[in-house]
């Protein structure tokens, strides 16, 4: 494989990972959010002045940044539970502008300049790059995977979709749905702070441009194309999305445009995604699996 | 007493749906309040069980006052209710939509058990445990919508217009499972319902709502003899 394909590959699976989080305030517990590249930014951030700063490594930093991610996460969820989905769409793209805002403007964080000289990661007295980067983003995109397919085999799971659904007759069922939108808060956070951490130590440099509200939009315009709620959708629509514009370069001008584009026809035409209960995909592939299966 | 409703107040901004409404509930009993359409039942229903909380009033439930407590509380204390259009989780299957009833609860039920004997008494929802709600007819989720209110074993039963949309024939067989369980299972009822006389004829007590605020009150009989009530209600 070329460098460049791992590159893009790489890139995609971190994205990936970012976007299973997603999956789970939105596709599972049916919370808009379009502010998650603030929790990929400070999953990124915490992970570089662990990494730059206090001189932990990556493997013991891993814990902490996947314990703030979710606390901060937890915290910002908090005021979410209470408002509107209206209210709930604008308050997380405020907390996007905020966090970046933050890491721009805070000398602490780098300011302007953001944070370089993060450390490769060092795996066995190996430091990780290029092809060994790549496995090791895929072990933990699918470790990511394995607990988004427990969520929706448990218990909480249906506490979620039930939640989601129809909240009222959940309360009436001794389902509270304060405990269950935070719980996906708390684990779609976290899984976005590991994305960050992956991404902070591959790209070595990181800057607060990089968590802006486009990524977010990104983000979104991918789990709606892949698909909100199921397993596979975040990754199809990463994959889809992270290599279309490598396949047409002219669209790399106009990103946002096309991700804009793309998020409002999906939601007009096909709701569930690619991979939805009742898309044209499903449609088309149903025969070729039923017949896999006997 | 294990239900006292004390004065309570329902309003939806300047629409005062319920305006002060009292009664109570023994223990095992089956009580209706019929009404029509837009007097108060829903919104009381609602305050009972905590979905929309009354404006003014008190709701005391074994002795305890409930009034603020939030609804998913009050589900693990033992009050359950059938909504009204049955509000089943569309997207979960019958047996999920089942389970869900358990959820929240501190003490321990034997689910299989509990589920085989909903099975026994609700035929069709064996059949179909493995099909989406949303892909049931109005008598099955109704049917599911009492089960999975069950599967808990609360002490009250809030059953709001289970009868709404069903055939004469499935009403009849609706309310003889709520009054089997009523006699047999001891569970206290509380019925709201348009169909007063498939209701009256099941309960021992019953109430008149009209417009937000009780009218009449008495035993089932004597409210089935009453001429006000037998012109309005039963179209005699
Ligand atoms: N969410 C609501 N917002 C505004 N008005 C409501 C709402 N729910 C009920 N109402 C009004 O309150 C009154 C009583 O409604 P409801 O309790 O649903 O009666 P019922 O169940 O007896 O048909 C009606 O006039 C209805 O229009
Ligand atoms: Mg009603």
């Amino acid at each position: 494989m070329s460098s460049y394909t791992i590159t893009i590959g790489t890139i995609i699976v971190i994205q990936a990972i970012a976007v299973c989080g997603l999956n789970v305030i939105v596709g599972y517990a049916g919370q808009i959010s379009l502010g998650h590249a603030a929790f990929f930014g400070i999953g990124a951030y915490t992970a570089a002045m662990l990494s730059t700063k206090a001189g932990l490594s990556f493997w013991t930093a891993l814990p902490l940044v996947i314990a703030i991610g979710g606390f901060i996460g937890f915290l910002l969820g908090l005021p979410s539970i209470r408002v509107r989905e209206d209210f709930l769409a604008i308050t997380t793209i405020g907390i996007n502008f905020i966090v970046e805002a933050v890491f721009r403007y805070v000398p602490f964080f780098g300011g302007a300049l953001g944070i370089g000289g993060i450390p490769r990661i060092v795996f066995f007295g190996e430091r990780l790059k290029g092809m060994t980067f790549l496995l090791l983003c895929l072990v933990f995109l699918f470790l990511v995977l394995l607990v988004c397919w427990w969520l929706t085999r448990c218990w909480a799971s249906l506490a979620c979709y039930a939640v989601r659904d129809e909240e009222s007759a959940a309360s009436t069922m001794g389902i509270s749905h304060v405990r269950f939108k935070l719980l996906a808060f708390v684990i779609g956070t976290s899984m976005a702070a590991l994305a960050g951490s992956l991404y902070a130590h591959y790209m070595q440099f990181i800057n607060a441009g990089d968590f802006s509200f486009p990524v977010s939009v990104g983000f979104l315009s991918m789990l709606v194309l892949g698909g909100m709620g199921t397993i596979w959708g975040p990754v199809i629509g990463t994959l889809i999305l992270g290599v279309l514009p490598e396949i047409f370069r002219p669209l790399v001008d106009y990103r946002i445009l096309f991700y804009t584009l793309l998020l409002l026809l999906m939601i007009r035409f096909q709701p569930g995604g690619l991979l939805g209960e009742e898309s044209a995909m499903r449609r088309v592939l149903a025969p070729i699996l039923r017949r896999g299966k006997a | 007493m294990l239900l006292e409703v004390k004065d309570i107040h329902v309003a939806y901004g300047d629409i005062e749906a319920v305006c002060g409404v009292s009664f109570s509930l023994e223990k095992d009993e089956l009580v209706s309040i019929i009404g029509a359409n837009g007097a108060g039942k829903t919104s009381i229903l609602n305050s009972i069980m905590g979905i929309f909380p009354p404006r003014k009033g008190s709701i005391i439930f074994k002795g305890r006052d409930i009034t603020a407590m939030p609804a998913h509380q009050r589900a693990r204390i033992g009050i359950r209710i059938v909504p009204e259009r049955s509000r089943l989780f569309p997207r979960l299957t019958v047996y999920e939509n089942l389970l869900t009833g358990v959820y929240g609860l501190r003490k321990k039920i034997p689910v299989d058990k509990r589920i085989s004997w909903l099975y026994g008494m609700f035929p069709i929802l064996k059949e179909r445990r493995g099909q989406l709600a949303n892909t049931l007819s109005g008598g099955e989720q109704q049917q599911l919508s009492i089960a999975r209110a069950l599967i808990s074993d609360p002490e009250l039963l809030l059953v709001d217009e289970v009868s709404m949309g069903l055939m004469p024939k499935l009403v009849e067989q609706v309310f003889g499972i709520l009054k089997q369980l009523n006699e047999e299972h001891g569970l206290t009822i509380l019925l709201v319902e348009q169909n007063a006389f498939a209701s009256l004829n099941i309960s021992t007590r019953g109430y008149v709502l009209e417009t937000g605020t009780c009218a009449l009150s008495g035993s089932a009989a004597e409210l089935m003899d009453n001429p006000r009530v037998q012109e309005v209600y039963l179209g005699h």
